[in-house]
């Protein structure tokens, strides 16, 4: 078997070998962004051939002089809503296309500071608003499986970089499902820790409550050596909070024997393609093969996440967009009459529709009159919905189900059915209201495209989803497949 | 006119003094160049979050405690959202449905002598915004953002106050409160005291009137001008034919009127929501405890103890705790020197005071510490110098920094108080005014002065009058 350089595992054995090295990792990974950047868009803000090799260079010397850390030499991307001081960071919006922040998002500070090495910023949803990547002011991202598909969103260009092989991992965020999704679609594995795992420091809001960063990788063992380094508390996020760091070793070593998995039923509902729920139940007959009882369970509120979503997440989002007025940073019209001129036009050029649209959403859930009928009782669905998971994980250690309901569609096919689109999220949404930790793993394929599995664990329970990923994938090969598009 | 009342709530804006802004690290020192005490949070840049500050919290458990007012173990800030060019985030974070400080109220003694109970409402804690310049560039406005992020307390009263001079004087006992706990530095002119007052007018017996909420007015007086104006307006439009309409106005103090801002509040809708950036804040009753214990001993009771305890007139005892760098100092000097608290009271209400006012200097600037000061009011109780002489031995104090018995010997100031010294002095004027003894003998006992001034002049001023008088009484008495 030839050496493994696609994985953060085994790039990280060739440079503790001497078999490569930072700056040969981070050529090939240039070399291939710019390769796949044609047909794939996967990345928008540039950091600079020169200024990544320079930092290559940098963290060979320290390699060298034994100050190797977790990632040192690793080449990989961000997001494009993690702050990078000096680099552009444009939210997949017209509105920030010029902006270049003069800090760092926490999460982009640890792993700088764990050796890795920044190539470039994934192309995105704008604001993290979007379950195809459709809509991103710099163009939609393509699935590398089949070009003429969506890779998800709204970490599209995240996903896409990593089952292209362009990095080992990226940075994402997931909101309502924004990481699991996409990763899903482009046959990757992805994780969303618990909400508070991750400070959210530097990293661009869509919906506050709900918002958290995470990784996508090709395997669940890269994932959690990853989530490692980002994860921990922060004093500059007052929500992210101060627990011990999972123990990644045992949790990977742990059997699937004995492991409780919950079915959800309303997991399978209406609106799964066959292909995809065939895949999904393989993988658990797999978990039950290897020794993991099944069990079906309930979660009747899942019913009312999306509408509870679609409810707090724009409110929070017409609030945290608010600052996007074009009188300090970001997109200013030109020669505006007067300050409501100034307000509208810059907020219209700035903003795409979705954006538009979701602020205009949440501005009205806000509203005086309405705010008891849809903020306040979505709040309330949200408690609901909470405490689903939290009864039926007394009985289970995960719930296994599909992470989409259907594999990667056509790009433009429900940009004309937004709801059809909201749809997409149906069954991770309800995971970012509960603030649960949850991971997405390729489990097969359907009509030759990638199926996820999703796996959803107590909060602060992420060794949970690494026994039962990192156990799934010592017995299966689907994380091991590659879209044709990269074979070379 | 008579059959009106009036009807006033006020919310006052407390700058609290913290040396950090409410949510972020950045200073909050007044007067710096435009932005420069502005950090990320404050700018509210992608990505920024805001972070509690600790000392913010304290300050306002301290003002709870202190107004008798529940503080609450759990408040909640939330999101007053709209959109202006010195509001960076686009929403003001601030507290609503869930304040810190609940209840309470405040014993307020009014200028005909009565005192009232003015009950709040409440006060919760929330950020300013910063501030438009429209005058620093052609055809264009500045924005500051300096003040961006500074912790205020609003504090709110009920609709309690009947009048003009009503809310002077409430606004006067809560500005000398905030000032005695270290809460604010109450200092008007740069706006870490300010205030909004809701006002209306009603028939008596009749149920609340529409009120108008006059904005932003920095000055006690401007806020009684304010006030009057309002009120007089409201009962001339109404005796008028006219209507009220609740509206924001604005005090203009050169004209000495207020104005409407309508059409722009009154539209209004805040969209209010919980910050998700930032958890409930959360008070253990162990700092709440903790703040009661550190809590100094309050004015009002501090001047009803100079009055039952020290003897105090309830005059000196309002003055003297009016501002707590005075009472400390006054607290100072009567330990110093004990049971003469009248004494000490006339020293710094008079000389001491005065002093710092011909020479702008507020208490806490003073040359003179209270115990220099304590030095020289020994010397005036042991009789070794006269009123007289002390101002002259306090001039010496406020100058220099000697002590009061060093000017006393270097200025050779000592009252003769030696009565062997004293009664030869005596003796001779006896001998020398055989006249007027025999007068003063014969029942005219105003003769008495007379002597008295005699032996001043023999003694060059230095003789201690009491001493004096006890001595000529005895020896005119027909020893």
């Amino acid at each position: 078997m030839s050496q493994d350089l696609d994985t953060v595992g085994g790039q990280l054995a060739a440079l503790a070998s001497g078999a490569s090295t930072a700056r040969a990792l981070t050529e090939r990974a240039l070399a291939r962004a710019a390769q796949a950047q044609n047909s794939l868009n996967a990345l928008i803000s540039s950091v600079g051939t020169e200024h990544a090799l320079a930092a290559a260079d940098a963290v060979d010397v320290n390699r060298a002089a034994g100050r190797a850390g977790a990632l040192t030499g690793i080449p990989y991307a961000h997001k494009d809503l993690f702050c990078t001081a000096g680099v552009a960071t444009t939210c997949g919006s017209r509105m920030l296309e010029h902006f270049v922040p003069p800090y760092s998002a926490t999460v982009h500070q640890r792993i700088e500071d764990a050796g890795g090495v920044l190539i470039g910023k994934a192309n995105m949803d704008e604001f993290a608003m979007g379950s195809s990547n459709e809509h991103s002011y710099f163009g939609p991202v393509h699935n590398p499986w089949d070009t003429t598909r969506v890779p998800g969103g709204s970490s599209g260009g995240s996903a896409a970089l990593v089952a292209a092989r362009v990095v080992p991992f990226a940075t994402a965020s997931d909101t309502g499902g924004s990481i699991r999704q996409p990763a899903a679609l482009c046959g990757v594995t992805g994780i969303k820790p618990t909400y508070g795992r991750v400070s959210r420091w530097g990293m661009v809001a869509y919906a506050s409550s709900l918002d958290q960063a995470g990784v996508i990788a090709l395997n669940v063992e890269d994932c959690a050596r990853v989530l490692d380094v980002m994860s921990g508390f922060d004093p500059r996020d007052a929500t992210c909070t101060d627990r011990a760091k999972i123990d990644v070793d045992s949790a990977l070593q742990r059997s699937l024997k004995g492991l409780r998995i919950g079915r959800p039923r309303q997991w399978f509902g209406a609106g799964i393609e066959n292909g995809v729920g065939a895949a999904v139940e393989a993988a658990i007959a797999e978990y039950a093969r290897q020794g993991a009882s099944i069990v079906d369970v309930d979660l009747p509120s899942s019913d009312y996440a999306i509408a509870a979503y679609y409810v707090i997440a724009p409110a929070e989002a017409s609030s945290n967009l608010s600052r996007f007025d074009g009188v300090r940073f970001g997109h200013r019209c030109a020669d505006p009459k007067d300050l409501a001129d100034l307000y509208r036009r810059s907020r219209s050029e700035g903003f795409g529709r979705e954006v538009q649209k979701r602020i205009l959403t949440g501005t009205y859930a806000l509203s005086a009159g309405y705010y008891d009928a849809y903020y306040r009782r979505a709040q309330q669905v949200r408690r609901l919905i909470a405490n689903d998971y939290a009864r039926v994980f007394a009985d289970v250690d995960v719930l296994a189900g599909p992470t989409s309901p259907t594999v990667a569609f056509k790009l433009g096919a429900k940009l004309a059915d937004p709801l059809a689109l909201y749809l997409a999220d149906i069954n991770t949404v309800g995971v970012n209201l509960a603030g649960l930790p949850a991971m997405s793993l390729p489990c097969g394929f359907s009509e030759g495209l990638p199926v996820g599995l999703q796996l959803v664990a107590p909060t602060w329970r992420e060794d949970l989803l690494y026994s039962a990923g990192h156990g799934y994938q010592q017995v299966t090969e689907w994380h091991r497949a590659a879209p044709p598009t990269t074979s070379q | 006119m008579s059959e009106w009342e009036t009807v006033i709530g006020l919310e006052v804006h407390c700058q609290l003094a913290t040396h950090s802004k409410i949510f972020s690290g950045a200073p909050t020192a007044y007067g710096a160049e435009p932005n420069s005490q502005a950090c990320a949070v404050d700018l509210g840049m992608p990505g920024s979050l805001p972070m509690m500050n600790a000392g913010a919290v304290e300050l306002a458990i301290r003002f709870g405690l202190a107004v008798g007012a529940r503080v609450a173990e759990r408040s909640v800030f939330e999101r007053k959202n709209y959109f202006y060019p010195d509001l960076p985030k686009g929403y003001q974070i601030s507290q609503y449905e869930l304040p810190v400080v609940v209840g309470g109220g405040l014993n307020v003694r009014l200028d005909d002598g009565r005192e009232k109970f003015v009950q709040l409402t409440r006060a919760h804690l929330e950020e300013d915004a910063g501030k438009s310049v429209h005058d620093a560039f052609h055809a264009e406005t500045g924005v500051d953002l300096n003040r961006a992020g500074t912790p205020l307390l609003e504090i709110v009263s009920e609709p309690v106050l009947a009048s003009a001079s009503e809310a002077v004087a409430y606004l006067k006992t809560l500005h000398t409160l905030v000032r005695w706990l270290g809460v604010s530095d109450g200092n008007m002119q740069e706006g870490s005291f300010r205030c909004d007052a809701n006002v209306s007018v009603r028939r008596a017996g009749e149920p609340l009137g529409t009120r108008a909420e006059i904005k932003n007015v920095n000055s006690f007086r401007f806020v009684e001008k304010a006030i009057d104006y309002e009120v007089e307006r409201q009962i001339r439009l109404i005796e008028a034919g006219g209507t009220v309409v609740q509206e924001t106005r604005l005090f203009d103090a050169h004209k000495g009127e207020t104005r409407s801002m309508r059409g722009k509040e009154s539209a209004h809708d805040y969209r209010y929501f919980p910050d998700p950036d930032l958890p409930p804040l959360l008070i253990a009753s162990a700092d709440i405890e903790r703040a009661r214990a550190a809590m100094p001993e309050l004015p009002e009771a501090r001047r009803q103890r100079y009055i039952d305890e020290l003897g105090l007139p309830a005059y000196d005892a309002s003055l003297l705790t009016a501002d707590r760098n005075t009472s400390e100092f006054f607290e100072a000097l009567s330990t110093a020197v004990p049971a003469q608290a009248k004494l000490c009271a006339n020293w710094v209400l008079g000389e001491w005071l005065g002093a710092l006012n011909a020479n702008g200097l507020a208490p806490e600037q003073s040359p003179i510490s209270a115990e220099r000061l304590a030095g020289l009011l020994a010397r005036i109780v042991d009789g070794s110098l006269s009123s007289k002489m002390g101002k002259q031995v306090f001039e010496a104090l406020w100058l220099g920094d000697e002590s009061a018995d060093a000017v006393i010997e270097r200025l050779g100031l000592k009252q003769v108080s030696d009565s062997s010294a004293l009664a030869g002095v005596i003796d001779e004027i006896v001998a020398a005014n055989p006249k007027q003894v025999e007068q003063y003998r014969g029942g005219n006992h105003k003769l008495l002065q007379f002597f008295v001034g005699q032996a001043m002049k023999a003694t060059k001023g230095q003789a201690n009058p009491a001493q004096l008088n006890e001595l000529l009484q005895a020896k005119l008495a027909g020893a």
